[in-house]
């Protein structure tokens, strides 16, 4: 696919790599850097693979003192920085480019303090999401934002997209469960924001911080909060013949009272997918399956997920499950992670990420469903009902170019689609260079002049994670450093 | 006397700043006042209200998310929302009583415009947390917007929760979208009398450590207590320290038994019923507990781990009464009226445990000698200075209120 334009690499940047490469072996340590090919290789791209490019170097520091310098150093030069944390960004949010240093965290991955009175955890931000968990974890405590890539995503990446999770309709998302960061600015300057407190004194810097994209700084250190985990979670499942009685559904559980932690949608293209993958026990009669997770004690889960089958009954549902232990509660959300792997599996796909009011699911699923196949595509969709935060799938077959670029128009009017009947371009996966371009369908000049003059106040030379979240038009003169100066290590060999 | 601006609509405000920039003329930023006396007194000619721009423009209860022009009353809010079961979870503070203002006036806008959150703040989160989109005026006089209806998005800066808690310094908001919750079954209130304030402290956190989503955890030492009308509590002479515990009845019953069990260490706790809860909570919510007179009041943001501990090296300065709320982390400190409103002692104090201390009460002239906000470290004084540049580079809007040279 080559639909999404990226800038020409600034031919003295690359003609001077060899110069570079050597400055930062020298403030760095040869440890720290990789600068051959097949090493770099490694970093061409994220989640997003259709684009690639290969970077200047990458460097894996280890401590905030060397990402400092690295920055410093980059600012001075008037050299890009694309920061990374796993690179498991499905939005090209960690796609380098040739004149670009990559700057890695995943080095940085300690846990720092636990503090289970104050109910918080100070980490590295390489630590990966569920890492954190499993350091609290002992003590009784969990970190609840729970993006499906929990495994391999960090806490740095979580932290630029502002990632969600299955579990946020009751415990938030990123944003709100980060109480501090150390951010490193562009300039190698270091700056403490918040801190173990409930709010951050000033300014709420921490909200610009968080979902910023890695534009505005490396976050290098953050205090999350901790929560203690529940007594115990049950989901069950939930089966209509059409989504509009799934809809329905999701929207009288709400209204009753009841919050979830969950609600989960699939339709039957995603169920076929991932039953046939994870043996979950799904049912395969069905339009549409809810999965549907309450907490508390055995006699509390009990008596909710009672009640909310009593809800679920007057709609008359096909088919109506109920978890009867932890070893089928773990199947089915093994099912439901597994959903894009499984998908995977089977076709090239587009995730696409758009948020819209509940009220308008069954009129936007149904609308999805002619997109795609006025496209001849494909689609599969599996979402967080509780906050309406779509997962299309767009299936294509990516050795084909113009059924991938079909794919992208397709993924395109969805997102238009969403922001038309009053939702957002993305939910939990950020802009990065993909939803980049459709910026103005959700912003005026003036809402992105606004967030531009923010990039501007934190990063004045526009060298932070270039080529990203705004249109490529309109942006506003980069402010270039002074004259290079001299170069300082920070690490020993 | 200075000019009220009460504009009734976007353009009409877009238009007041515009006149504003061309004339140079700084403007006080109010929704109906009832926080005025928080911050630095501004000095402007005139004044612009948000009080005109009223009404609930979106309700969906089923989404769980609301949105209304900046001015609409809070009362409003909260009947319509308590008309469908529903609440704003975060419990805003009324500080009429703290402050002497007008009481059941606040608005939406300056709810958020001063990211005020209550008790509940402990378990849901403040009204930063709460808020997902805003349309408004910066001091550029343009209109703007961020964030949406829709609970997640990630579209873009999170501009809309950046302007929480800037006490309309950056922007007018003239439009709030927000996430409500529904309202509990049921309520009930466990409290403990008379444990010293580390111990108090401990035994929130613990609380709060348990599976059961306490969601209240406060500590009032004796004269604030004493302050507390709700039977059984009134009259006490000794401390107070609660936990309040919402869910449906059985959950209630349930979750309340294994709370006094796991914290019997503490003592047998006062139980109080739905009604009591309500009346308690209540009060707390109004700050009963701290009504109006000439005693300084300061609101302290720290670790719960440091609260006990940086109150009593402040009481080794001055005689302190307390209320300590979100599990210890939260302190309003109230000290008898003094030249520098005991700012020198409490801003030390809070330099060495960590976290930020607010000036909510002091006469007028105190607060044009004291910091109200806390002072910030100089990285983040220029990014809090860049940052006023980018919304209002003229300085029109609410000049010095946070920081006297922004």
């Amino acid at each position: 696919m080559t639909s999404i334009e990226l800038p020409h690499p600034d031919a003295d940047i690359v003609d001077r790599r060899d110069a570079i490469v050597k400055d930062l072996t020298a403030i760095v340590g040869a440890r720290a850097i990789i600068s051959d090919v097949d090493g770099r290789r490694a970093y061409e791209t994220d989640a997003f693979t259709a684009y690639k490019r290969l970077p200047l170097a990458v460097i894996l520091p280890e401590t905030t003192e060397v990402v400092a310098a690295v920055l410093g150093y980059c600012h001075q030069n008037g050299i890009k920085v694309v920061p990374r944390g796993a690179g498991t960004s499905l939005c090209g949010g960690a796609l380098p480019a040739e004149d670009a240093i990559v700057v890695g965290v995943s080095r940085m991955n300690k846990v720092i303090e636990i503090d289970t009175s104050a109910r918080t955890a100070r980490v590295q931000t390489g630590i990966t999401n569920l890492a954190i968990s499993a350091a609290v974890g002992p003590n009784g405590f969990f970190y609840a934002p729970d993006p499906s890539s929990q495994l391999a995503c960090t806490l740095a990446g979580n932290i630029a997209m502002n990632s969600g999770g299955a579990h946020c309709l009751k415990y938030g998302v990123t944003t709100n469960n980060i109480l501090g960061v150390k951010l490193v600015m562009m300039d190698g300057s270091i700056v403490d924001i918040g801190g173990d407190h409930l709010d951050a004194e000033g300014y709420d810097l921490l909200a610009l911080v968080v979902g910023s994209e890695g534009q505005l700084g490396v976050v290098t250190e953050a205090t999350v909060r901790i929560l203690p985990q529940a007594e115990g979670a049950r989901p069950m499942l939930i089966g209509f013949e059409s989504t509009a009685k799934a809809s329905i559904c999701v929207s009288r559980i709400i209204a009753s009272g009841i919050v979830p932690v969950a609600i989960e949608f699939m339709d039957r293209p995603a169920i076929e997918v991932c039953e046939a993958f994870a043996k979950a026990g799904y049912p395969l009669d069905v339009e549409a399956l809810l999965i549907v997770e309450v907490e508390g004690s055995e006699e509390e889960i009990g008596d909710r997920l009672a009640y909310i089958a009593g809800l679920a009954e007057e709609l008359g549902p096909t088919s109506l499950i109920i978890s009867a232990d932890d070893a089928q509660s773990a199947r089915i959300w093994k099912g439901r992670k597994s959903a894009f792997g499984a998908i995977g599996r089977k076709a090239d796909y587009l995730c696409m990420d758009g948020t819209i009011p509940l009220s308008q699911l069954t009129h936007v699923l149904e609308e999805i469903g002619n997109i795609c196949s006025r496209y001849g595509l494909g689609v599969a969709n599996v979402f967080h009902a509780g906050d309406g935060n779509l997962h299309p799938l767009v299936m294509y077959d990516a050795n084909d170019l113009r059924q991938a670029e079909r794919a992208e128009q397709a993924g395109a009017d969805i997102l238009r689609l969403c922001v038309s009947v009053g939702g957002c371009l993305t939910g939990e996966h950020g802009v990065g260079i993909e939803k980049r371009d459709l910026m103005r369908v959700q912003f005026s000049d003036v809402d992105l002049a606004q967030q531009m003059r923010i990039k501007t106040l934190f990063d004045p030379a526009w060298l932070l994670n270039p080529a990203k979240v705004f249109p490529l038009d309109g942006r506003p003169q980069p402010i270039r450093a002074g004259p290079p100066v001299a170069v300082t290590p920070v690490a020993a060999e | 006397m200075s000019e009220l601006l009460r504009p009734a609509a976007d353009w009409e405000l877009k238009s007041l700043i515009t006149q504003c920039g061309e004339q140079n003329r700084p403007v006080e930023v109010v929704g109906s006042g009832t926080k005025r006396a928080i911050g630095h007194p501004v000095d402007a000619s005139a004044m612009i209200t948000t009080a005109s721009l009223r009404g609930i423009t979106l309700y969906e209860p089923t989404e769980l998310v609301m949105s209304a022009r900046a001015g609409t009353p809070l009362s409003q809010i909260e009947v319509e929302l308590a008309s469908r079961g529903q609440m704003l979870p975060f419990e805003p503070l009324d500080f009429s009583a703290a402050l002497a203002s007008p009481g059941g006036q606040a608005t939406i806008g300056g709810v958020f415009a001063t990211n005020n959150s209550g008790a509940r703040r402990i378990s849901v989160g403040s009204a930063r947390d709460h808020l997902i989109g805003m349309r408004g005026v910066n001091g550029r006089a343009e209109q703007f917007k961020s964030g949406g209806r829709v609970m997640k998005n990630v579209t873009g800066y999170d501009v809309a929760r950046a302007l929480t808690g800037s006490w309309g310094t950056l922007a007018i908001m003239t439009e709030v979208t927000f996430k409500v919750a529904p309202l509990p079954d049921d309520i009930a209130t466990i409290v403990y009398s008379g444990l010293p304030e580390d111990l108090a402290v401990e035994l929130l956190s613990l609380a709060m450590g348990t599976p059961y989503e306490v969601s209240g955890t406060v500590h009032l030492t004796s004269g604030h207590a004493a302050r507390i009308g709700t039977a059984p509590l009134a009259g006490q002479k000794t401390s107070l320290t609660a936990l309040r515990i919402e869910n449906f009845m059985k959950s209630v019953r349930y979750r309340k038994s294994r709370l006094i069990d796991a914290l019997k260490a503490y003592g047998r706790p006062v139980e109080l019923d739905l009604e009591a809860s309500l009346s308690f909570w209540g009060e707390l919510r109004r700050m009963a507990f701290t009504p109006h007179s000439d005693a300084i009041l300061w609101r302290i943001s720290t670790s719960p781990r440091k609260a006990a501990d940086l109150v009593a090296t402040l009481r080794r300065h001055m005689p302190v009464e307390a209320t300590y709320d979100w599990s210890g982390g939260l302190v309003w400190l109230e000290i008898p009226d003094c030249a520098d409103a005991g700012a020198a002692d409490i801003r030390r104090a809070v330099a060495i445990a960590g976290g930020h201390a607010t000036l909510i009460r002091a006469n007028e002239s105190v607060r044009r000698e004291v910091d109200v906000f806390q002072p910030q470290a100089p990285g983040l004084e220029k990014l809090s200075r860049g940052l006023k540049l980018a919304f209002d580079p003229q300085g029109l809007l609410n000049p010095g209120r946070m920081y006297q040279t922004m």
